[in-house]
């Protein structure tokens, strides 16, 4: 295992003058898995995600992504991830296919390649006859599952997405999983954030965050054991409970 | 280079897709170079003169039609006295008013000095102000025109020939449009190019885009040069548009080559655009980089020379538009299209402005950060 990994963190910390966003955070992805990253609103979820991209300067720490050093190879670990921000990341004004040649092209794919990208992506989201239409007008779901597709259009060693689903009815939710799932099963690690319990036990590990702390680590099932709870949900408020932050 | 090609592709999708575009590229210069100079031309041309003559010589009744013959003016009152006389100006009837003293002509040939009285409007200052300057300068050619005819010693006369040139070249109306419509056009294309530039990269950060392309491997000069080049195609055609209106519409032809104006035009948008591009690196939200785009431009423009000639700014002023990209282009246009300038005579802009290009672009890519500290 010691050799799959391929997000390798420790004593990460993020301050904001102050006010320390992200405190001292230690864990490890292997290649593969899905790993969900919890915590409530404000916890520090999305500071330590940008830290890992490469968007953010760490405070302090060791963090290696893809086997990059995020302080000195950051642009190496750009070619090797994929990102879905919390905001909607692709461009409303333009149709889907012109979203998925621009990421695809910008990634250094050959134009045959993008083609036939698009066309299996097309038919993967049922968006065949779609690709003309501006983003702007397709459902909430149908983007984030566009955007998702389209973050690993380049085949990425990892895809960090931020909330991906919020917003999202259920069924889209569960479809949008299934997507989660394959590009796991290509190899992809896919490092997730989420407030639905329901997905955190879709994960293969699951870390909660409170307060900018990495307060549990483990897999959902252990997790449930150890604070001998029924769900996922039953854990979560178990620690967040103790959280002093709530803001957005 | 193919990174280069889909961010282009990306950039000029998304601006012919704006619905503004059409307004921005082809509307908006057309009513700037249509309305602007005509507005301005018709005020300068109806002034509304009231006179007083005490005098009622030969002399005097010759000026009155000396001035009303230049066509700038409109005799609109013939008052007795003075306060008479500035009733009409209360009244707004007159824009400016001449009241010539009794013995005008004797004063005039004998004392070699006219002791004219012009009151003004100063509601409409731009009209009255103007009025008194051409005013000023009819008096005195006629002045001339008079002692060439009664004294016949020419060396008697203190004035120099040259004078009735000069006012013949600082006649505004005749020369007003050839004058002004290329000052306008900088200024159109100014203005629209900096403040396209300014919210473009601001947009992308309110969107959320631009976390997506600081994340991929796009690099800095990439990125600002995908933005530069479909900006300057978009003032290219701008500038387009506008000579192309200067030249039909006002029969504008300029002496000089239409390579001349493009090949600087070029070298000044990448300039422009840099600043653009500066200020959007800076901003957060579009109506910051809004607003300090029209700030600095509005300051860039009122200190180029396009309304006030440079030589009569106060010497801080004058240092300034030396700093400003503007001015050298206002210059430029108006030493090729009245002066025939080439290449070679407008090296010294064509310098400075490369300096402006270079500065303004390094220092975008430079506060372009990707990662945020
Ligand atoms: N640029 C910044 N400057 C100052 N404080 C910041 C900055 N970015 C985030 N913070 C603060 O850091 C804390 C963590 O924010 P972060 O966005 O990482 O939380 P989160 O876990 O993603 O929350 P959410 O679930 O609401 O997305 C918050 O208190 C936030 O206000
Ligand atoms: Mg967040």
């Amino acid at each position: 295992m010691q050799t799959d990994k391929v997000i390798s963190v420790s004593n990460l910390t993020k301050k904001f003058g102050d006010f320390t966003a992200v405190d001292n955070i230690s864990f490890d992805c292997v290649k593969g898995e899905i790993f969900g990253f919890l915590g409530a609103n404000g916890a520090g979820k999305t500071t330590a995600m940008r830290m890992l991209c490469g968007l953010s300067l760490p405070t302090s720490g060791e963090a290696s992504v893809a086997g990059f050093d995020v302080y000195k190879e950051s642009e190496l670990i750009k070619k090797k991830i994929g990102y879905m921000s919390q905001k909607f990341s692709l461009y409303e004004d333009l149709t889907v296919w012109e979203n998925i040649r621009f990421y695809a092209g910008i990634y250094g794919l050959s134009d045959s390649n993008i083609r036939e990208k698009s066309r299996q992506l097309l038919t993967e989201l049922h968006l065949e006859g779609q690709e003309n239409a501006l983003v702007r007008s397709l459902p909430l779901g149908w983007k984030q599952k566009l955007a998702f597709s389209v973050a690993i259009v380049h085949n990425p060693a990892i895809v960090f997405l931020d909330e991906p689903t919020g917003g999202v009815d259920p069924i889209t939710r569960r479809e949008f999983w299934g997507l989660i799932y394959e590009a796991s099963a290509r190899d992809i690690t896919v490092f997730v954030t989420t407030h639905y319990m329901d997905e955190a036990e879709y994960c293969n590990r699951v870390s909660i965050m409170v307060d900018g702390k990495i307060e549990a680590l483990d897999t959902p099932a252990n997790l449930k054991q150890h604070y001998n709870a029924d769900s996922m949900d039953e854990v979560f408020l178990h620690l967040a409970r103790t959280a002093t932050r709530s803001q957005d | 280079m193919r990174m280069l090609k889909f961010l282009l592709q990306k950039e000029l999708q998304q601006i012919l897709r704006d619905p503004s575009i059409i307004r921005i590229l082809f509307i908006m210069p057309m009513i700037q170079l249509l309305i602007l100079p005509l507005a301005a031309d018709y005020e300068i041309k109806n002034i509304n003169l009231g006179v007083i003559d005490h005098d009622h010589s030969q002399y005097s009744r010759n000026l009155i039609n000396k001035i009303i013959s230049s066509g700038y003016f409109r005799l609109k009152d013939y008052s007795a006295t003075f306060p008479q006389a500035i009733k009409s100006i209360e009244l707004d009837k007159a824009d400016l008013i001449l009241e010539i003293p009794g013995h005008f002509d004797r004063d005039l040939i004998q004392e070699n000095n006219n002791t004219l009285f012009v009151a003004v409007n100063a509601i409409n200052g731009i009209k009255a102000g103007l009025g008194s300057a051409y005013i000023q300068a009819i008096i005195n050619d006629y002045n001339q025109d008079i002692r060439t005819q009664w004294i016949q010693f020419p060396r008697f006369n203190p004035q120099p020939m040259i004078e009735v040139v000069t006012n013949n070249w600082y006649n505004p109306n005749m020369n007003y449009r050839v004058f002004m419509v290329p000052g306008i056009l900088v200024m159109l294309v100014t203005m629209i190019g900096s403040s396209f530039a300014a919210n473009n990269i601001v947009r992308e950060k309110e969107m959320g885009t631009i976390e997506q392309i600081n994340v991929s491997p796009i690099k800095k000069y990439q990125f600002i040069l995908g933005k530069l080049i479909p900006f300057l195609v978009l003032a290219m055609t701008v500038l387009t548009v506008g000579l192309i209106i200067a030249r039909v519409v006002y029969g504008i032809v300029p002496l000089g080559s239409y390579s001349t104006i493009y090949f600087f035009a070029t070298i000044y948008l990448i300039a422009i655009l840099g600043f653009g591009l500066l200020l959007s690196t800076y901003a957060q939200t579009q109506q910051q980089s809004m607003l300090v785009s029209f700030f600095i431009t509005m300051i860039f423009n009122l200190l180029s020379g396009l309304y006030t000639p440079i030589e009569s700014m106060p010497e801080w002023a004058q240092i300034i538009t030396r700093f400003n990209p503007v001015s050298y282009f206002i210059e430029v246009m108006r030493m090729v299209m009245l002066k025939g300038s080439g290449i070679a005579d407008i090296r010294p802009h064509i310098i400075a402005m490369l300096g402006f290009a270079v500065f303004f672009n390094s220092w975008a890519i430079l506060n372009y950060r990707k990662r945020s500290v």
